[in-house]
């Protein structure tokens, strides 16, 4: 049906977009893994992150690359406080409160942007924004190839403090057997809200090598909610290997599926792929029965 | 917690409990009706007839997520099928308005049997339950879009032919009456949900799904016609506001804004109670407008209040509204 001329380039555009999906997923996917709740303000808290680089470029200059050490640590930040100081006292112990409060927290977020900076989509210029590269058939943005480089390097780097440092193996702990942590001496709620900080931290890094190539508006964080959510279920809910290979094959499903249905039929792909795997296979393609 | 099962005891003051849901809904509705006679200014009748339109969005989702403990986050779903069913109903089948509003709750309570059965079939429950139906509102909108028959983005525009025959009525007080009608009757089914054996059932189930599977309901089933009920009152809700504002698009009908109405107005008024949802809309009606007048209409302030109450409700007045209510009343 298409050749191989049309095929690589859609193919390469999918993986690019998808590691960027994977590094959003590893957020999400930490944040169950630890808490065992769905965060739903996963999508709004993307938003935030995308309007400060937003802000910083168009405020200071601060060329979205480089806004990275602000951004990233600004994230972490709020997600520690928010967890502490908002999530954790309102669960009451239920997960169905957990979900309801970060429910909550999108609407609030979201028509917080939209009261400030009104529903126009805003993007950037950089000098580099149209900078393309070939490979083979395909032309390739740079920037597209930096986010590509850069989320696989972020997702490298969350998997391995989790991994080797002492913060991971107390965050596996709390994952595993939460009182048996506390009786460790680990600070379990210390742990709750690192976890946290460092799921919306990932949010930073990804809005940071987005925004270049992508735009800004209120909205524009439901868009990816669902879509993290697809991919952390495809994956296995808690499973970081899950959230990398769907991330990558959600990109690819939605950049083929664009190319076949078009644009807007694409995006049905992705809410088909969801719905057919929580029904049939919840447990996703790594993670292990619940 | 919740009601205990004992306390719905079936003997004469069981029977008395039941004349009384009865006695205070006919109340309701005659004070509502009165008021409506006697208001005439444009604003409060506005006021009125948008808090019953939030009351029937509330009592809908109550029927699932208060009774059945199925937390729907794209109830819009429903909502919207209603709406495009009506206004198609109309302008491609011909359809007289009043026959279309029973074909549109129908197929809306279809969608809502089609999505329960797979749904509940396969076991989801909790965070799962949520993020399929909002999937399902969101392929549900995407197709709005895309396909011809609804007019993609442009969206739909019922022709104006104002008379009762044809639901459209010269004041608001003629689609007060008819919201009343459908919020009496949305009444009506929440108090027999608390009296009578599905009911129980349903309540069983959320509880405890386990127990109650142990001691002989089909939990399936019963979530099934929860699920049913609740998408074919969210459809009449749907035709409501067809009717009302003469246009439905894509993002009204199944975009987040109804499904966040439905369950905020219910969770804030009291879930699983038979006056919660008419609390929860409101108190948030009230809190939406006060907030117009302080600070001018900016777009998407309502919703800020919305999220912030709930995330109030849930902190500190778990039981919303209603479970407060009910507290001072005891104490």
């Amino acid at each position: 049906m298409f050749g191989f001329d049309i095929l690589f380039p859609s193919l390469l555009n999918g993986l690019t977009t998808g590691a960027v999906y994977a590094l959003i997923a590893l957020g999400l996917t930490l944040i169950y893994g630890v808490l065992h709740i769905i965060n739903f303000a996963h999508g709004a808290a993307l938003m935030v992150a995308l309007y400060a680089v937003y802000l910083l470029k168009v405020n200071w200059g601060v060329d979205p690359y480089l806004a990275l050490p602000i951004v990233v640590p600004g994230m972490f930040a709020l997600g520690y406080v928010l967890q502490r100081a908002v999530i954790n006292r309102a669960s009451h112990g239920k997960d169905e409160n957990i979900l309801l409060v970060t429910l909550g927290l999108s609407i609030v977020l979201e028509n917080l942007a939209l009261i400030v900076f009104k529903s126009d989509t805003r993007t950037i210029e950089t000098a580099y924004t149209l900078a393309t590269v070939q490979i083979g058939p395909a032309f390739i943005a740079v920037p597209k190839l930096v986010a590509f480089a850069g989320a696989l390097l972020c997702a490298g780097v969350l998997m391995a403090i989790v991994a080797r440092t002492d913060l991971g193996r107390a965050i596996r702990a709390v994952a595993r057997e939460k009182h048996g942590a506390r009786l460790m001496g680990i600070d379990v709620d210390h742990v709750y809200a690192m976890s946290f900080g460092i799921g919306l931290a990932c949010l930073g890094a990804a809005a940071c090598f987005l925004l270049p190539t992508y735009y800004v508006n209120p909205q524009v964080g439901s868009g990816f909610v669902l879509v993290a959510f697809t991919i952390v279920v495809l994956g296995g809910m808690g499973s970081f290997a899950g959230a990398l290979v769907g991330g990558l094959l959600i990109g690819v499903v939605e950049s083929l599926g664009g190319l076949v249905l078009g644009e807007s039929l694409g995006q049905i792909g992705i809410f088909g792929i969801f719905i057919l795997v929580l029904l049939f296979r919840p447990q996703g393609l790594f993670g292990a029965r619940a | 917690m919740h009601e205990r099962l004992s306390q719905r005891s079936r003997d004469a003051s069981g029977r008395s409990v039941a004349l009384k849901d009865v006695a205070t809904i006919v109340v309701f509705a005659v004070a509502v009706a009165l008021l409506t006679a006697w208001l005439d200014s444009g604003v409060w009748l506005t006021f009125v007839m948008m808090t019953l339109y939030a009351t029937l969005l509330a009592q809908a989702w109550n029927l699932l997520g208060g009774f059945g403990g199925q937390f729907s986050f794209g109830h819009a779903l429903f909502f919207g099928t209603g709406a495009y069913v009506q206004a198609i109903a109309q302008m491609q089948g011909g359809f007289n308005p009043w026959l279309a509003l029973v074909v549109a709750v129908a197929v809306a309570a279809g969608v809502g049997a089609v999505v329960g059965a797979l749904t509940f079939r396969y076991g989801l429950k909790g965070s799962y339950f949520a993020l399929v139906t909002l999937a399902f509102a969101e392929v549900f909108r995407i197709l709005a879009l895309s396909v011809g028959f609804t007019g993609g983005g442009v969206g739909l525009m019922l022709p104006l032919a104002e008379s009762a025959g044809n639901m459209q009525f010269g004041s608001r007080k003629g689609y007060i009456a008819l919201m009343l009608g459908l919020v009496v009757a949305a009444l009506a089914v929440t108090a027999w949900l608390r009296r009578s054996r599905f009911g129980a059932q349903l309540q069983a189930v959320r509880d405890n799904e386990d127990a109650a599977r142990a001691i002989g309901v089909d939990p399936w089933r019963t979530k099934l016609g929860a699920i049913t009920l609740s998408g074919g009152f969210m459809g009449a809700a749907g035709a409501f506001y067809l009717q009302v504002f003469q246009y439905i698009d894509p993002a009204i009908a199944f975009g987040p804004q109804v499904s966040v109405e439905a369950l905020v107005g219910a969770i804030v008024g009291g879930m699983g109670t038979l006056w919660g949802p008419l609390l929860g809309a409101l108190v948030l009606h009230t809190l939406a407008d006060l907030t117009r007048n302080l600070f001018g209409a900016l777009p998407g302030i309502n919703l800020v209040i919305y999220g912030a109450v709930l995330i109030l409700i849930v902190m500190f007045l778990p039981r919303g509204i209603a479970g407060m209510l009910d507290r001072w009343k005891r104490s």
